[in-house]
């Protein structure tokens, strides 16, 4: 209760930042803190086996997955995400299989666009970490007498993982920055709440710094976690 | 000192203009075209549209001669200042902010904004029960977002989208149950290209005004309040007899 009036005190003397506008903005902080989230969790859970596979020796196990990330990395997000959020209507009687009630929702389009996206970049974050293990430990693993199987989960993954670390923060925000391309598909997330505002007040300055701040702060956010995980894992990288 | 002369003279001219109206038996209309089907070249590059036929009759009724002259959107007010013609009629909403600068007639048509469903739609009014839990898509940042928005955002989902074609395609993929744009759109994308795939649900929406607007109107210089007011009474003369309603149909009849 004292929350609301001091909010509405707050509030009171400007137009544009109702509580009804910041209600739009909160919708759309928890939009695109989920699509993000849940985009980067099953984009990382799907990168790690293609980028296992990306790595092998065998050609027909690694090529369909170049063609993949060929593809993905290749065309613009937002090309993708017009394919997958139009493209799937034009399946005839799509409308009456029990994927419509998915699909019908702009949510889940854009999701498995940012997830192929996202599972794409990072598969070759990871397969670039992988192919830079050094020589001797693969070799100390064969000596000591480990298979392929072992060696990978043991010797490679968690090493390539620790130096893939400071790219795939990176991936992080990118990806935050790109969800920003959701509002064209009537997603209200921040960015869509943020043009509704502008449209509706004509005052794209107020729209957009709000906006911008609050990226600012999700990417603050990202950074901190990135530089605690560097400082944890990476702790015997750095100079005694 | 040529160029201080040169604006003193312009200055003393525009005082005398000002100082008298005149008779006016032949009018200059200033016109962006196109905008179908306000204002619009047939293929044969015949000028016509609903702006070009009303203002054609109203000079009928009024005895006058008129004259159609195009202008881009951007400087037609300029141009009506500069005496390049004597009024606009160029499907102008009328409002204060132009107000400041001309002198309206009364509101001569008022664009209404219209629901549309498909046709196996079972919707068949426009009430807060009708769309409660419905999807409803209109144009981010238009009239018809603002008034769908807060008359209906609170039980509706509204999609906004940035053109008409995107709106459209997610009508047809039944991604949404009901869209609210300007009916002469509607009337364009949806009934005249599908095979009555499509059709209006409800009223024709042009109120309330505070989202609707008080329609168009045509504009003169301030000055000319005598010419304005033939036209007004012109206009209602058309709307009695008939020839308004005429022309009306001609370009926003239903079939």
């Amino acid at each position: 209760m004292e929350l609301t009036t001091w909010l509405n005190e707050l509030l009171s003397d400007n137009l544009i930042f109702t509580p009804q506008t910041l209600g739009y903005y909160w919708e759309g902080l928890v939009t695109t803190t989920q699509l993000v989230f849940l985009s980067l969790l099953a984009g990382l859970v799907l990168a790690v086996p293609l980028a296992i596979g990306r790595s092998s020796g065998k050609r027909w196990i690694s090529l369909p997955i170049y063609a993949y990330t060929y593809v993905f990395r290749g065309t613009p997000l937002l090309i993708q995400l017009y394919i997958i959020y139009y493209g799937v209507v034009f399946f005839d009687g799509i409308q009456e299989t029990f994927l419509w009630p998915m699909l019908r929702e702009a949510f889940y389009p854009a999701l498995i666009a940012f997830t192929l996206n996202t599972a794409a970049y990072t598969t070759e974050i990871f397969r670039g970490a992988i192919k830079a293990t050094p020589r001797g430990e693969i070799e100390a693993a064969r000596a000591y007498g480990m298979s392929q199987a072992l060696m990978m989960r043991r010797i490679i993954l968690p090493s390539a993982f620790r130096r893939a670390l400071p790219a795939y923060g990176n991936e992080v925000i990118f990806m935050l920055h790109a969800s920003a391309i959701a509002s064209v598909v009537t997603l209200m997330d921040l960015t869509g709440a943020a043009r509704f505002v502008y449209a509706r007040f004509y005052a794209p300055f107020e729209a957009f710094l709000f906006v911008a701040v609050i990226y600012l702060c999700l990417t603050f956010a990202i950074l901190y976690l990135f530089r605690y995980l560097e400082k944890r894992l990476l702790a015997h990288l750095k100079p005694a | 000192m040529k160029k201080l002369l040169t604006i003193s003279l312009l200055g003393a001219a525009m005082v005398a203009g000002t100082a008298q109206a005149r008779d006016y038996d032949h009018v200059r209309f200033g016109v962006d075209v196109p905008y179908e089907p306000m204002e619009y070249r047939t293929p044969e590059g015949e000028l016509t549209g609903f702006d070009i036929d009303l203002g054609n009759a109203l000079c009928a009724e009024m005895g006058v001669t008129c004259e159609w002259i195009e202008q881009e959107w951007d400087g037609i007010i300029p141009g009506l200042l500069a005496r390049n013609y004597d009024a606009i009629m160029s499907s102008m909403s009328i409002n204060d902010e132009r107000r400041q600068t001309v002198l309206f007639s009364d509101s001569y048509i008022t664009i209404p904004g219209a629901w549309f469903a498909p046709a196996g739609s079972s919707l068949e009014e426009i009430s807060e029960e009708s769309l409660a839990g419905k999807s409803i898509g209109v144009q981010r940042g238009t009239t018809y977002d603002n008034y769908a928005t807060d008359a209906y955002g609170s039980l509706a989902t509204i999609n906004r989208y940035s053109t008409a074609d995107d709106m459209v395609l997610d009508l047809e993929a039944q991604r949404l149950d009901i869209v609210f744009l300007e009916f002469v759109v509607g009337q364009s994308t949806l009934l005249d290209n599908d095979d009555g795939d499509y059709r209006v649900v409800g009223e024709m929406v042009t109120e309330p005004e505070e989202y609707f607007g008080e329609g168009f109107g045509i504009a003169f210089r301030q000055r000319d309040t005598a010419l304005a007011e033939r036209f007004n009474e012109a206009l209602a003369t058309l709307k009695e007899d008939g020839t308004y309603d005429e022309i009306f149909q001609r370009y926003f009849g239903d079939e």
